[in-house]
């Protein structure tokens, strides 16, 4: 399939088809990390994480259209704010979620699956009442368009670069936060053993609720990102939802670590085979191979070796 | 769920109504009896299949998604059908008989799409359905509808290779809309390569097929055809591949959210539509669209349909005022709205013709039913149960409406079974 192309533009193909996987690699990490907090540390399967999502891509737009009416002059920087709404907001949603409903099915996986799945469906329908059946188109500033221009062939998209950033930085503020903070201290012993973290003193109630809270305030985060790149509408959400459950138990349900490395060999995989073959294609040998190495190692990829 | 709205309480249209042109059709309608009874012929006359109609009244059907994902496409649908039925109503009715409509939600689920269409032909007993939007939900339509001997006005352009007796299909076919864009593509641009590229169901696989069919028998090259899953969110590695064989056309039926990621994504990474090279060609991106995607992510690209909102002629006009007035400002209209807006005049003009509700009558009636009212100009209804129309190009601009710039001489004819294409 290469021949008739010079060496430099297989070259410059290769530069941003290289790219390409990164970009992917950081929106799997943005989509995964806030249901690896919930899924894998709390064991909680959110059903209704991609309408966390969207949520904070509607934020993004109010944002936006308040900046844009009221704040003209500072339209080039209301996505910074707008990423903070976003997280507020769905980490106060997720907070009420896990009081209201969540807590009180701790020990019953199957019916969290169920309630959040019907979670997700009043949480679509509010969104078609709220702000209409159609996408709402989310306005950039100026300089998230566009790319910048390497050489003649190779152009970097300025807001894949951007979406790598933000994904760095939240799984770097992540990591402190789970492995070098008193609370995520706490947060790893409820995991693994309640009644003893209980007996020591953490109020496990307020850990839990923290805990899903910061999981859907980051999924907030991931979509107020993903209106550079993708559909703010009632149910864009949905598309999400599968490949990051993927990402997450291919990674090893309770490891974060496992969730990046999962992130970075499905993302690679996806992208380069989608370059060599069509799209369906990919995605359907990707998923092969997943389910291949479940199969060997049901754990996913980075098993936390616990008693238990 | 089914909500139905009697005329008397309707939304009035257009400046001039209020008491005046209310007594005038008042007026009219008075004359009309008395001079001629044929006006509104007695009710046992024109509905022998026992169906909802009064000596004043006829049930029709409008059944399409208003909730779930599907919602955001066809809520326009059911404007301009409820538009239509409104006007129809304030001009007359259809002999006589005022429409009142049932409304049904398939809320995206097939089979309730097939429920629901059973519910208004067996308890409404409805004269006519206006409605589904999908092929899927058509085709669960299908069974029902041809078994209870219903009739159905389907607005969606589609792949063809579909015939039912009891379909009118107000929308195009697929060689409709890809021939004569492509066609047009050729001799106004030049274009030599072409790269195919959509959504992985029926309808863009049905259209990439005829596509290619066409440019092989002009002699000219396909250089990738590609399709992604429904909701695909990330095209960078297909963007290279598309970089890498620079293809003088990029025909593009990718649908729902993928458009936007796809479109985005495009526009970062640095391809600039307004300098066409590639020139974008697509045949699923209409002014609904275009809001969700954003004008300035579109900006240049190439639509190929038969209705654009911004089509200047009389008709068109007044279409575009009137859904603006019931609906609000900030609307726009796409090829599928104004194709669901034929479906309640044609069904009129074909019972009138018919002089009878009766469903065997109003389909043998039906081909050769001409509307010259029609927001895109002028359409016939074929044999085949599709329309006659003509095939137009849009280059989109940044306010999110397309220019047109090329339209075909002549109607194109509907061909839902092409020779050769399949």
């Amino acid at each position: 399939m290469f021949d008739g192309y010079t060496t430099s533009e297989l070259m410059s193909i290769f530069a941003m088809q290289g790219f390409a996987g990164l970009s992917l690699f950081s929106v799997f990490v943005l989509m995964a990390l806030g249901l690896a907090i919930i899924f894998g540390q709390m064991g909680v399967i959110n059903m209704a994480h991609g309408e966390f999502m969207i949520l904070g891509a509607y934020t993004t737009y109010l944002t936006s259209s308040a900046f844009q009416s009221y704040l003209p002059g500072l339209f080039g920087g209301y996505f910074f704010v707008a990423m903070l709404f976003a997280f507020l907001v769905c980490a106060a949603l997720g907070a009420f979620v896990e009081w209201a409903m969540v807590r009180h099915l701790y020990r019953r996986p199957l019916d969290t699956l169920l309630a959040t799945w019907g979670l997700s469906l009043i949480l679509q329908q509010a969104y078609r009442t709220i702000f209409g059946a159609r996408e709402v188109g989310v306005t950039l500033p100026d300089w998230m368009m566009g790319s910048i221009q390497v050489t003649d062939m190779v152009d970097l998209p300025i807001n894949g670069l951007f979406v790598m950033i933000i994904a760095l930085s939240i799984a770097i503020a992540v990591y402190f936060l789970m492995y070098r903070s008193g609370w995520g201290k706490k947060v790893r012993a409820v995991v693994q053993n309640r009644p003893m973290a209980e007996a020591v003193g953490i109020n496990s109630a307020g850990v839990d609720r923290a805990t899903f809270a910061l999981g859907c305030g980051i999924a907030g985060i991931a979509g107020a990102a993903f209106t550079m790149i993708g559909s703010t509408g009632p149910s864009s959400g949905q598309a999400y939802i599968v490949d990051t459950f993927l990402v997450v138990v291919f990674g090893g349900a309770q490891s974060l670590i496992g969730t990046i490395v999962s992130a970075f060999g499905i993302s690679q995989a996806q992208s380069t085979l989608e370059f060599f073959l069509s799209g369906s294609m990919a995605k359907v040998l990707t998923l092969l191979v997943v389910v291949g190495i479940l199969m060997l190692r049901p754990e996913g990829l980075m098993a936390l070796k616990i008693r238990r | 769920m089914g909500t139905t709205d009697s005329t008397a309480n309707g939304r009035s249209f257009g400046k001039g109504t209020g008491l005046r042109k209310k007594l005038m059709t008042l007026a009219a309608s008075m004359m009309l009896a008395t001079s001629a009874q044929a006006a509104t012929p007695p009710t046992s006359e024109v509905n022998t299949t026992g169906l909802a109609v009064t000596d004043d009244t006829v049930k029709v059907g409008i059944l399409h998604s208003i909730t779930g994902t599907m919602a955001i496409s066809e809520i326009g649908s059911v404007q301009a059908e409820k538009l239509a039925i409104e006007q129809i109503n304030a001009s007359g009715g259809v002999l006589g008989r005022q429409i009142e409509f049932v409304q049904e939600d398939g809320a995206s689920d097939w089979p309730t799409f097939a429920e629901k269409s059973r519910k208004l032909l067996r308890q409404d007993n409805v004269a006519a359905i206006f409605g589904a939007w999908t092929s899927a939900s058509r085709k669960a339509i299908l069974p029902v509808i041809e078994q209870f001997n219903g009739m159905l006005y389907y607005p969606t352009f589609y792949e063809g290779l579909e015939q039912s007796p009891n379909v009118i299909y107000t929308g195009q076919e697929a060689t409709q809309q890809i021939l004569a864009s492509i066609d047009w593509a050729v001799e106004e641009k030049g274009a030599k390569t072409f790269y195919l590229l959509g959504s992985d169901y029926i309808w863009p696989r049905t259209s990439n097929k005829i596509a290619r069919k066409h440019i092989d028998k002009l002699g000219l090259k396909v250089v990738g055809e590609e399709y992604y899953p429904l909701g695909h969110t990330q095209f960078n590695s297909v963007i290279n591949k598309i970089k890498l064989r620079k293809p003088d056309v990029i025909f593009a039926s990718v649908v729902g959210g993928s458009n936007v990621a796809f479109y985005k994504q495009m526009k970062a990474a640095g391809i600039d539509f307004t300098k066409e090279s590639p020139l974008l060609l697509t045949i699923s991106v209409t002014e609904d669209e275009i809001r969700g995607i954003g004008g300035e992510n579109v900006e240049g690209i190439y639509a190929s349909m038969k209705y654009f909102q911004s089509l200047d002629n009389p008709n068109n006009q007044e279409f575009v005022a009137a859904f603006k007035e019931a609906w609000g400002d900030d609307m726009v209209i796409g090829d599928v709205t104004q194709a669901a807006y034929l479906g309640p005049w044609l069904w009129k003009m074909a019972v009138e013709k018919a002089g009878s509700f009766d469903v065997d009558k109003v389909r043998e009636a039906s081909p050769g039913i001409e509307f010259t009212k029609a927001p895109e100009g002028y359409v016939r209804i074929h044999e085949n149960h599709h329309l006659w129309s003509k095939t137009r190009i849009g280059n989109a601009q940044r306010n999110g409406q397309y220019k047109v710039v090329y339209e075909t001489e002549d109607l194109m004819e509907p061909d839902p079974f092409p020779e050769g294409y399949q």
